[in-house]
């Protein structure tokens, strides 16, 4: 029992940084842009936020700092694709070459040079699992739900509030519009490329933070001069948009079955210990097959969505189209 | 001086080396309908969508309740009071009709200053009283500000109380992909009669309508015009600019020819203005002798890509030498009977011959083969037909690239020899043939979509709505070349919809609504009124004759035994 | 009574017409301007930008042993982009080159472990590069078959395809057919040496038959597209899928014939990078080296030319191979060539936009206050109601 509860919480500390990623994503997507720049932006966001965290000794700051540089490279691509409207694959692609190198030009030569920052004592404590004071102390529940670092719930809290913004404000239905049919919500008079720029930078921001969690969460703040923290977190990420059906309240459960699926490779014997007799074929199975599950999972799903061609399935209809006005 | 609503002071807009609208002027008052008329492609909906924000003219001035504005975006538009009902509605389709709305909507002001000083003003209180008013204010200002961002969840109520004030009828909680057409453009009235609009452009809106929508549509405008709105119809129907206008402006190619009352004027007139010089509208029909049924339709039913039925048991035959006109609104199935002869269309039941031969199930590539040509105009004019990309000479070789299987090359040689004769035959007025037919004009790609059709000798022709958007003199010259062919012993479906051209070019009109033949009259012996009524249904000439052998020629070349 | 208005500074006009000159002109500014960018960064890293520049472009072409690496950084760069073009020109969004690459050396690595040294080695190389391309292209083609089929979004599944390929080469360490057999940290097997490519030595230079196949592609390809009745199809249905249909065209086959042609091209680069020296004959996980990304932008970039192709690619080798001289040399660090390439990306998209529109600046007199208010209130003295 102690093992499977230890394999949840494993699976959510995994699913957060999706969390950010997706629900960033989603933002950026239901205006209408695609933007498969996701690696590089959490890249940046990682390493901006790191560097500042670890120069201010404060989270707070390196959690505004990830969302800032974040929101930057919104801005750039946003700036390319709405106002010099390029391509987005294309732009979006030359952002993940962009902020990976930027990460790795940052990284290797922090290393080479000055030694990279590591996290003092106290910012190591405060993104530590502390989880939330006496609830934390109640069992099985209070491993489950209270035990984590603060990103965790700065994650769930940041998917809700932007679920009642797409879903539930005057701003969000214009969003929505912007991205369903731009010429429409431009005949009304909302500007298209107000929208667009805000929420892609607020996107790019949310998916920086994820960034920055990769970085202080899971990789403890240590680089090993080579490689960069994102590691292919920002590509699920665009594969969760899918799955969550583009909204943040489904990205909540969705990233954390994704995490699921991520830790059960290194713990997978931990689920096969509750019931060895009916799960032990699970062992048998190679660890890079449940590493490829959430892909293949949303790739199913794409297929079966196309074959049902649901009217108001969430993918908004302009996904990736540039909006020109005097285009007829 | 009289102050307009509207005034556009010698508006003048370019598109590349095409001047769209050459210094026009025009203005509108309040509380009046104005008609603008003009043929495709004269600039009326380009002057408008200036009004509305979509485009910017190149020079000339906009002036609103006499004050010179600058119009840079819907936006600006809006704010103005200007609403533009497109022709291609702008609806999000799967909001509902109440967000379709709402989407557009600003929280209303809650006017914290106003308010404040109206306390300043009241006398007798005393000063804490009067702060402590006015911190409430405050708190309930923000606590608005705070309910502004969100969605009401009253908004479909607060939508059908929009709609029933304006007098329409139209479900708030209705997405838009549920919507028929005539639901749509309520919806689109409504839309911008709630963002408070003074001034409506309306571009064809009868377009897709029925008569009874028409009328319901005019009974709208008129109670729009009493409550002093201005309202701008763009159309190029001279019933309706008589019915339902009190002044008409009239384009031509982009320029602005006269504006006159309606009441001084008459169709002959609008109609000389409309097209620059008397027009002897007596098209040339030269009389051939029937051949054969070269085409037959036999109880031919087709589905719509949503999946009701289109066509709706039609049969009918075309002989050799004869031109039979398909007459009906706009998507009354005609769209869906030339896809299903050119196999673009599963037939659902029903047969298509071809001389004998039964073309159902055959892939296009071989009922091209037949000698049946098609030149589908669709509303998009490159959607079909063309690739506008390629350029004339590409598209020439479209359909017959394909000959001589062994060779995997293009035969480019022929098709630049075939873009030359028609270039030349045509008159199409093109730098080169290497010119990509999207950078020519509308008649110029007509004659280019037709003329492949021709060079390829068939024996019937399906074409629709082959005039749209020409201008007088490219029409002719289409009926001209269509004439040509039926002299050649070729058989032609024509999809119209003027009916004026249709009883004067052809020989027999077939009349569809809703994908139902309601009969085929003789051009030469029916009516306007007549056929107007069968379009619309109220006249059933299939049904009324009981007439079983209609659209059955007496010489068929389907075996009728096995046909039942 | 104050209307304002207000004018934007620059707004954008869609051109009628784009030449090759002023495409030429742009991407060479953009280029440029990148590269001022560029220098600054080194700059502020305490690099100096020229003498860093002049290694990148010198270092390439200082040797034989340098030239030779280049070429081997082009080539499969080059094929990988023709087969992402061949796609795109359908308007067929494949981005999973990354997987098709993959799958294209896993295909490789298995036939040319099967066959062994038992064939004739010109015989076994052309036979292991085909069957490579053919993985690809079966890859690929599940996506086009969906495409077709149920009209899935190509763009995210071809995505999600590229992972799946990853991982399922990253599964394959475990299988003791392809591991090389031993402890330690896994390996691929190598392969055996007759499907390894042969050099051609000229002189000094030598070069991999690798090289000879991507220009005869290049070439091929077009005249593929220019004169085939395949590329008139490509050219129709990427334009107007309706009037293709309408034409007698048979869209759907026409999709997975092109699809399949695009992902065997990728697969094929992926089988000679594995069987080429470049890879030490030798599968790895990052066999692709981000190829399938960088393919997919140079594709798009060169406006699926293929010369144009040919040309970007080789700027984009220069670039790497050259960064990662200037690394050996004088240390400056590898990451400046990603830093660079994603400068010069997004400099070369944004420029982009001065190919396809006219910027149009204000007019000077339009946008000032105190003309506009003057006129304002008064209707102009040539507007004439309405005559009749």
């Amino acid at each position: 029992m102690e093992a499977f509860i230890q394999f949840i919480v494993q699976s959510v500390r995994y699913g957060t940084p999706l969390l950010f990623g997706t629900t960033g994503e989603i933002i950026t997507q239901k205006s209408g842009s695609l933007n498969l720049g996701v690696e590089g932006v959490m890249a940046v966001g990682a390493i901006g936020g790191f560097l500042f965290a670890t120069w201010t000794n404060s989270l707070i700051l390196g959690i505004l700092a990830a969302f800032v540089c974040g929101a930057l490279c919104g801005l750039l691509f946003a700036f390319l694709t709405v106002t010099l409207q390029a391509n987005q694959n294309v732009t979006g692609l030359a952002m993940t070459i962009f902020g990976v190198g930027l990460f790795q030009f940052i990284g290797q030569n922090l290393t080479s040079g000055s030694g990279f920052p590591a996290m003092s004592a106290e910012l190591a404590a405060k993104v530590g699992e502390n989880g939330i004071p006496l609830l934390r102390d109640i069992p099985v529940v209070g491993d489950l739900l209270f035990s984590y670092n603060p990103f965790v719930y700065l994650g769930v809290v940041i998917a809700v509030l932007c679920w009642v913004y797409l879903f539930r404000t005057r701003t969000g239905l214009k969003v929505r519009a912007v991205g369903e049919n731009p010429a429409a919500a431009d005949g009304v008079g909302v500007n298209i490329t107000r929208i667009k720029y805000l929420n892609i930078m607020l996107g790019c921001g949310i998916c920086g933070i994820g960034g920055l969690y990769l970085g202080m969460v899971l990789r403890s703040g240590r680089y090993d001069g080579y490689g960069d923290w994102i590691a292919g977190y920002g590509w699920i990420a665009i594969a969760l948009v899918i799955f969550a059906a583009w909204s943040p309240a489904k990205a909540i459960g969705g990233s954390f079955l994704f995490g699921l699926l991520l830790s059960l490779q290194a713990y997978r014997g931990a689920v096969v210990s509750i019931w060895p007799a009916g799960l032990s074929w699970m062992n048998a199975i190679p660890g890079e097959f449940y590493q490829m599950l959430p892909f293949l999972l949303t790739a199913v799903i794409l297929v079966i969505t196309s074959i049902r061609k649901k009217k108001d399935g969430g993918s908004p209809t302009a996904l990736g189209l540039n909006y020109y006005r005097e285009d007829r | 001086m009289e102050t307009f609503a509207v005034q556009l002071k010698n508006i003048t807009k370019t598109f590349g080396s095409v001047v769209a609208n050459h210094n026009v002027s025009l203005d509108v008052r309040q509380g009046e309908i104005l008609a603008l008329l003009g043929e495709n492609g004269s600039g009326k909906t380009t002057l408008m969508n200036m009004l509305s924000g979509i485009y910017r003219p190149d020079s000339g001035s906009i002036c609103i309740d006499g004050r010179e504005v600058s119009i840079q975006s819907p936006e600006d538009a809006k704010r103005l009071g200007i609403g533009m009902v497109h022709q291609h509605f702008k609806l999000v389709d799967i909001f509902t009709a109440a967000d379709n709305i709402w989407m557009g909507m600003e929280p209303t002001p809650f006017g914290l200053r106003e308010k404040c000083k109206a306390v300043d003003a009241r006398k007798g209180e005393r000063g804490f009283f009067r702060l402590a008013k006015k911190t409430g204010l405050v708190f309930r200002c923000a606590g608005a500000r705070f309910k502004g961002w969100f969605l009401s969840k009253k908004r479909n109520a607060r939508v059908a109380g929009i709609v029933q004030k304006f007098g329409f009828e139209l479900d708030p909680a209705k997405k838009v992909y549920d919507m028929s057409v005539s639901e749509k453009q309520t919806l689109e009235i409504v839309k911008v009669l709630t963002y408070g609009a003074r001034i409506i452009v309306l571009d064809e809106p009868t377009a897709v309508l029925t008569v009874q929508e028409i009328e319901k549509l005019f009974a709208v405008m008129r109670r729009m015009k009493e409550s002093g709105h201005a309202i701008i119809i763009i159309t190029h129907k001279l019933n309706e600019v008589m019915e339902i206008s009190d002044r008409v402006a009239i384009m031509r190619k982009g320029e602005s020819v006269g504006v006159v009352n309606t009441a001084d004027t008459d169709e002959q007139q609008l109609t000389e203005l409309m097209v620059g010089h008397k027009v002897d509208l007596k098209i040339r029909r030269p009389e051939v002798q029937f051949d054969r049924p070269l085409l037959e339709v036999r109880d031919l039913t087709v589905r719509s890509d949503e999946g009701s039925v289109a066509v709706d048991k039609v049969s009918f035959y075309i002989r050799g030498g004869e031109i039979l006109g398909v007459a009906g609104i706009s998507g009354c199935g005609q769209r869906e009977l030339c896809e299903a002869i050119a196999g673009l269309r599963k037939v659902e039941s029903g047969r298509i011959s071809h001389e004998g031969k039964d073309l159902v199930g055959l892939p296009p590539r071989e009922i091209i083969a037949e000698g049946i040509s098609m030149s589908f105009i669709p509303e998009d004019r490159l959607g079909m037909g063309l690739a506008p990309s390629l350029s004339i000479a590409d598209n020439m070789c479209l359909k017959d690239y394909g000959e001589n299987k062994w060779n995997p090359v293009v035969n480019r040689k022929k098709a630049r020899a075939k873009a030359r004769y028609v270039v030349e035959e045509l008159g199409v007025v093109t730098p080169s043939i290497e010119t990509p037919v999207r950078r020519l004009s509308g008649g110029n790609v007509q004659k280019v979509l037709v003329g492949r059709e021709i060079i390829g000798n068939p024996n019937v022709i399906v074409t629709a709505y082959p005039v749209r958007g020409l201008d007088i003199n490219s029409s002719y010259a289409i009926y001209d070349i269509l004439n040509l062919q039926k002299e050649k012993g070729v058989g032609i479906l024509f999809v119209g919809e003027d009916l004026d051209v249709m009883m004067e070019l052809c020989d027999k009109i077939l009349v569809l609504c809703h994908g139902r033949v309601m009969g085929v009259v003789h051009a030469q012996k029916t009516s306007k009124e007549e056929l107007g009524l069968m379009m619309t249904g109220s006249l059933d000439l299939v049904s009324l004759k009981e007439d079983k052998h209609l659209g059955i020629a007496r010489d068929s070349g389907i075996d009728d035994k096995e046909s039942a | 009574m104050k209307e304002k208005v207000k004018q934007p500074f620059v707004r954008f006009v869609r051109r009628e017409n784009v030449t090759v000159r002023r495409t030429a002109a742009v991407l060479t500014a953009a280029i440029l301007f990148a590269l001022v960018l560029g220098a600054v960064l080194l700059a502020f890293n305490g690099t100096d930008p020229f003498s860093f520049y002049w290694t990148v472009i010198s270092g390439n072409f200082a040797n034989a042993i340098a030239f030779r690496n280049l070429i081997r950084a082009i080539v499969p760069l080059l094929i990988t982009s023709l087969g992402i073009a061949v796609a795109f020109k359908l308007k067929f969004w494949n981005i999973g080159a990354e997987g098709q690459f993959m799958m294209g050396a896993f295909f490789a690595m298995t036939a040319s472990l099967l066959l062994g040294n038992a064939l004739p080695s010109f015989l076994t190389v052309v036979l292991v590069a085909l069957i490579g391309g053919l993985g690809g292209a079966l890859f690929g083609g599940i996506v086009g078959f969906f495409k077709v089929k149920f009209g899935t979004n190509e763009t995210l599944l071809t995505l999600m395809f590229n992972y799946i390929a990853q991982y399922f080469v990253a599964y394959l360490l475990n299988v003791d057919f392809y591991r090389r057999p031993g402890g330690g940290i896994p390996v691929f097997k190598s392969l055996p040496t007759s499907a390894w490519l042969s050099e051609i030595r000229i002189g000094n230079f030598s070069f991999d038959t690798a090289l000879i196949v991507a220009l005869i592609l290049v070439t091929g390809i077009f005249l593929y597209f220019k004169y085939t009745k395949h590329g008139y199809e490509i050219a129709v249905v990427g334009d107007s899928p309706n009037t293709a249909l309408y034409a007698g065209m048979n869209v759907k086959k026409i999709t997975l014939r092109t699809v399949l042609l695009s992902a065997f091209l990728v697969g094929l680069a992926g089988a000679l990078q594995l069987q080429g020296p470049a890879s030490g004959h030798t599968m790895s996980t990052g066999i692709t080296g981000g190829m399938g990304w960088t393919g997919i932008i140079i594709a798009w970039l060169c406006r699926l030319n293929p010369f144009g192709i040919l040309l970007g690619s080789s700027l984009m080798g220069i670039l790497e191979r050259g960064c990662e001289i200037a690394r050996l040399n004088s240390g400056v660090s590898a990451a400046s060539a990603d830093i660079l390439q994603g400068i010069i990306l997004f400099s070369v998209l944004a420029f982009d936009l001065f190919i396809r529109f006219k910027p149009v600046f204000r007019k000077k007199t339009e946008g000032l206050k105190g003309g506009s208010d003057e006129t304002a209130g008064q209707p102009g003295s040539d507007a004439t109601a309405g005559e009749g």
